[in-house]
This record gives structure tokens, sequence and C-alpha cells, in this order.
């Protein structure tokens, strides 16, 4: 059991946000209420069922403090380190929840592309339509609450009907200083038959520990296609917290990825609701924990309207003493008939160690439903790595081989070839540490 | 030079299935070993490249002199052996040629690196010789192969590494006419006064298409006939019951 919390609230549990000094009144109404909201609701229990296997005191409020603005010197080391693709509409780099780099150029004319604080003054009606309005289902409502309380940065993408945006969008998020949190938000917003990929990547700039409680809302249009990706690449001893909803509207298709890599302990939670007749929703992740490291995945599938298809693919692939959880729920409500909803997790455990607790579930309340889950944890294959090995191959090169194939599916299931390439190559690093 | 199989001797847990077995290919020839089923002619093959399954209780193989009982797996490949695999694993999201690479890099000092462009041409080459198409360089090891297009694609990882000694295990088992004429023609262009091959099966005709220089009957465990390919034309007529232990052979 870890040890008690000191008895003196500390760090996040005290310190009250600023706030945005452009805000608008409804805004820091909100905001303002979040504050007390977080201040109200108890800490997730060990006996929470969304928090069952984890436990919400590994995300350490008490250890961190709002970040600091970035110095010049550390916006410059951040913007260096920004690769990215080569191939973007767009490109928002922040720096503990400061803008420091935003290029539009790529973008096709109507399409709405700018920092949350922008938004705030040209794109109030959006966000008062839009800004987190999916409740926390998955047991997050308190940090949810902290994340509005303080939330400065993050990105606000709206695509009119009819507009295709070929490139993918990019946001990075960099926190540097021991201790800092930042709370990065994204909203995309997509109009009748609109196109749009977004990719927001949470980094650490040095080596040490920070916090990101990140919020990522997408609301697909008639007949648009979403594509979204986060990929968390924080440091080590890092802590991130991702919560996602999706809204599918009427024939809309979302693609969404959560890649995790970095932190001591990561928590994504992904809610898709089907709204609309013939939307479908992909939900994809892959994870690679080494060390200790812990992976925490949530996951809900709503389906409200008949005809829709939600198809869940997550892949962990552990190593060392790591720990994997995932829990995802089926919901078929009442009159969403011909639904085809799936649900994989599978599991590659490549030590005695490691552990990997799958918790599958469905609620059907539907008829003509087509549903299926399941979940698999293994070692590789003594066959699969045999054949490799009688090629030459040594048995750590055969197993790394075995892993990139394994959490491969899933990356290509996402598309874009480029971003692939650079994840295939951060998760070959990466197992490079591991093996 | 040659790799010498003395006196050896393997099991399962609780059962012997190789009961001193003994066998000599040199380079250049063509051995092919023909016995019943349960015989011994799978484990065998199992055994010269090391799976874990079999356990080795007397006995040496001997690669051009050197003991490979004790090397791993891995290492027995890169010595030069090569078995041919009755049933290829399929490798989920591994291409063919990402795989091939590995295994020809993992025959370089380390840190080095194959040259990409050499090796997508001899790829081609000896797919070309396979008729395999091109697209099963990207698609993932055996992945919804069919069972002939398995075997090619163990041919073409043999043409590929080029082993001193190749062991084909039951390679004809689920080809058709067609597909065994392809496998053979890869096989035979192999052939090579360097080379040794062992060729294990059950059945006379792929011996029609990789003719053998030497027939070995495997009995119990143990070789109990050994003659030329006309030996296999025999077996084929007159089944393995009326082979009897040569005493000379089982002595050898």
């Amino acid at each position: 059991m870890p040890s008690a919390p000191s008895d003196t609230p500390t760090g996040l549990l005290t310190i009250s946000p600023t706030a945005l000094s452009v805000a608008p009144d409804w805004f820091s109404t909100r905001s303002n209420a979040a504050w007390t909201e977080f201040q109200a609701l108890p800490l997730p229990g060990l006996k929470d069922e969304n928090w069952r296997y984890s436990n919400a005191k590994k995300i350490e409020l008490s250890d961190h403090a709002p970040a600091q603005t970035p110095t010049a010197e550390q916006s410059k080391a951040a913007l260096a380190a920004t690769e990215g693709l080569k191939e973007r509409a767009a490109r928002f780099v922040f720096v503990n929840d400061t803008l420091v780099e935003s290029d539009t150029n790529g973008l096709p004319a109507g399409v709405v592309c700018v920092s949350f604080e922008g938004a705030l003054k040209t794109h109030a009606d959006v966000l008062q339509q839009h800004f987190m309005k999916a409740d926390q289902a998955l047991g997050s409502s308190k940090f949810a609450a902290l994340h509005l309380a303080h939330l400065k940065a993050g990105t606000v993408i709206i695509v009119p009907k009819d507009v295709v945006i070929e490139k993918p969008i990019e946001v990075f998020h960099w926190v540097v200083g021991d201790h800092a949190a930042i709370f990065p938000h994204t909203l995309v917003v997509t109009g009748d038959n609109a196109q749009v990929s977004v990719v927001d990547h949470y980094r650490s700039l040095e080596g040490e520990g920070g916090l990101s409680i990140a919020i990522a809302d997408l609301v697909g249009g008639s007949g648009s296609k979403i594509t979204y990706a986060a990929c968390q690449e924080l440091a080590d001893d890092a802590q991130a917290l991702h919560l996602s909803s999706i809204t599918a509207g009427r024939d809309a298709s979302v693609k969404s990825f959560q890649v995790q890599l970095g932190a001591s302990f990561s928590r994504s939670e992904s809610v898709s609701d089907l709204v609309g007749q013939g939307a479908r929703s992909d939900m994809l992740s892959v994870s690679l924990p080494i060390g200790d490291q812990v992976v925490d995945q949530r996951t809900l599938q709503r389906h409200k309207a008949p005809h829709a298809t939600s198809d869940l693919l997550y892949k962990n692939a552990l190593y060392g003493q790591s720990r994997s959880i995932f829990s995802g729920l089926i919901i078929v409500d009442e009159g969403a008939h011909y639904t085809d909803a799936y649900q994989t997790c599978r599991n590659l455990l490549n030590s005695n160690e490691a552990e990997a607790t799958s918790l599958p579930g469905l609620e059907i309340n539907a008829d003509q439903v087509k549903c299926s889950h399941g979940a698999t944890s293994g070692p590789i294959s003594d066959e699969e790595l045999f054949y490799l090995k009688a090629r030459g191959i040594s048995d750590s090169e055969s197993r790394k081989l075995i892993i990139e194939g394994f959490l491969a599916g899933v990356v290509e299931r996402f598309g874009n070839s480029e971003l692939l390439d650079s994840l295939v190559a951060r998760i070959d690093e990466k197992l490079e540490r591991a093996v | 030079m040659s790799l010498e199989i003395k006196s050896l001797h393997a099991q399962i847990p609780g059962r012997e299935i190789l009961k001193g077995l003994n066998l000599t290919i040199n380079p250049g020839e063509v051995h092919a070993i023909m016995g019943p089923n349960g015989s011994g002619k799978s484990t065998l093959s199992k055994v010269l490249c090391g799976h874990e399954d079999y356990e080795v209780t007397s006995g040496e193989v001997l690669l051009d002199g050197e003991n490979i009982l004790d090397m791993a797996v891995d290492a027995r490949s890169r010595a030069g052996l090569f078995l041919a695999f009755q049933y290829p694993h399929e490798i989920p999201g591994v291409s063919n040629a990402n795989f091939l690479r590995a295994a020809l890099k993992a025959r370089l000092p380390k840190g080095e690196d194959i040259d990409a462009v050499k090796f997508y041409k001899q790829l081609y080459a000896r797919m070309d010789q396979l008729e395999m198409d091109r697209s099963f360089t990207s698609r993932s090891v055996n992945e919804g192969f069919s069972g002939g297009e398995k075997k090619r694609n163990e041919i073409l990882q043999l043409m590929m590494l080029e082993p001193k000694y190749a062991i084909l295990d039951e390679t004809d088992s689920g080809l058709d006419i067609d597909a065994l004429k392809i496998v053979s023609r890869g096989v035979n262009a192999m052939r090579s006064e360097n080379r040794g091959f062992l060729v294990i099966t059950h059945y006379q005709r792929l011996l029609n298409y990789i003719q053998p220089d030497i027939v070995h009957v495997l009995k119990d465990g143990r070789i109990v006939k050994t003659g030329g390919k006309e030996l296999s034309l025999e077996l084929e007529e007159r089944g393995y019951d009326w082979v009897v232990e040569e005493p000379l052979a089982a002595a050898a």
C-alpha cells in the first residue's frame, strides 16, 4: 500500500487557478465552478468500479503545481526538439501551457484552427455549444474539474461543412520543470462531410517528472471523418491522464488512437458516443510499458442510434514489472438495433513479473446486435520464437521483431504513413531499451 | 567438411525417439531419409536445429568438425544449418522482407547492415525463380499463405541464406504437382558441391524431382537401410514392412 498523504494538502490540491485574462464571463463562471467542484469531490477510492486494479493516488496532485511560464531558452529548446511531420496542414507548439509557435499556412480557407485562448475571443458560440459537454463516465470527474479550473492552453479546430483537410494538424504539448503540471485541451468539431486529422503529442523537455491532465473532445458532424492520435511520450517518472470523448453523428466516422510510451503512470479514458445512424468509431491503442510503468485504460462504447459500428483494438506489450489494466464496456441502448460493436484487448507478456488485467464488459438492450469482446494475455509463442531463431536471429532480436509485429497491426490500422513511420521508429527506440 | 551425426539419442520426456542414429552428409551430396510415420524423421530435423522440446541424451552432431549440440538455435543457423519447416509458423505483423533482412543482418558483424539495393535485387531474382508474386515481400511472414505458398517461402529463405547444410522436412506435404515442381526447381538450383542436403520425406514422389544421391530408411529411431535412389522406388512399391535392419548400418 502507498503511504498515506500528509495531513496538510499542498500542490494542486490547494493552489488556486489563475484566471485567463481574456476569459468571457460564461467561461470564468464555469472555471470557478469547476474549482469548487474539484475541491468538493473526493478522490476516487479503491472501491470505485472505474478505478479497480488502479489507484487515483498515482496521480500525485499534492506533488505538482501549475507549470511556470517557460523561459526563452526553454521555448527555444522545445522548438528545436519538435521534429514533427513534414506533411502537415498546421502545427501548434505549447510549452508549459504557453503557445510558443503556431503555423497554420497549410490550412484551407474557412477552417478555424486557433489556440484555446484565441477561440474564447472569436468562437465563444461554438465553445458554449461543445466545450466539455460530455459527462465523465469513467471515473475522473475530479480530474476533469481540475483541468477546467486550470485550463489555459490547447487547440480548437472547427472544420466547416464539406471542407477536407488532407494533411494532419499537429499539436505539441511540452512540459518542463520539476513537478510542473499542464492541462492541454483539444476540441475538434466537424461540419457535414468535413474531414480532418489531428495529432496531439505530450512530451517532457527534460528528463524530470511532470503531470499532464489532458482532455480531447471530438465532435463529428454528419458524414464527416475525424482521425485523432494522442501520443504520450512524457518522461519516465511523469504522470499522464488523457480523457477523451467522441461524439459521432449520422454516418460520421471517427478513428482515435492512443499511444502510451512514457510516464510512470498513464491513464486514458476514452468514451465513444454513437449518436447518429450509420456512425462509426474505431478506437485503437498501443502501449509498451517497461520497468514498473503502469498503463491504465478505460473505454466505453455507447451505441445510442441504430446501424452504428464501433470497433476497439487495444494492444499492450509488457516488460519488466510493468502492469496494464484494461477495462472496457459496450453499452447498446434500447432502440440501437443493428449495432456492430467489437472490443479486443491483447496483451503480450515479455516477463514473468509483468501483469495484465483485462475487464471486458457488455450491456445489450437492443435486437439484431452483433457484439463481441475478447481479451487475451500471454507470452510470445515458443514456436514463433523458434522459427525466427532457426533463421539465425538472436533471441532478443526475435522477440523485438515479434513485438513490433504485434503492435504494427494496430498502428497500420490507423493509416497516415508518415505518422506511422515516426511512431514505429519511436516504438523501436523504446523496444531497444526494453529488450 | 561434413555434417556428421554420431550415435544420436534423443527423447521427449518419457519416450526415446532417436536411438543411436548415424549419418554423414558431405558437401555436394543429397541424402534422402524415408520412413514410416513415427519413425523419428521430424524429430531428427528438430533435434538438429535445437528445438527445446527434445532432449539429446547422448551422441554428437558435428558441423564441419564443430559440435553444434551445445550451440543455441540461432547460432546453429548462423553456423550454416538450415531447416525448411514442415509446418512454417506465421509471424503476424512482421513482413517477409524485414524478416529476411533481420536473418541476413544477424550474419554480419555487429553494427553492420546489409545493402538494401543488393538485397532487394537478390530477393526479387529468387522470388522470380519460385514464381512468387512481389507482394510476398510486404506480407506478414506466412500469414494467410496457402500450404504451397508457405513451402515456397521456406525455399526462398533457403535461397537467401545460402546455408552449408539444408534439411527439408516433408517439404512435399500439402503441395500439388505444379507447386512441387516449382519448389524442387528452387532446391535444385541451390544444389552445389559446397552444400549438403537432407531431404526428409514420407513419399517417393518428391524424389522424382529432387534426385537423391543416397537414400536411407529410418525406422524406430535408427537408420536401418541405406542405398541408392532405386531404394526409394522399391520403398514406394513395397512399403516399409519388408525392411529389416542391416547389421552393418546399425553398427556404423
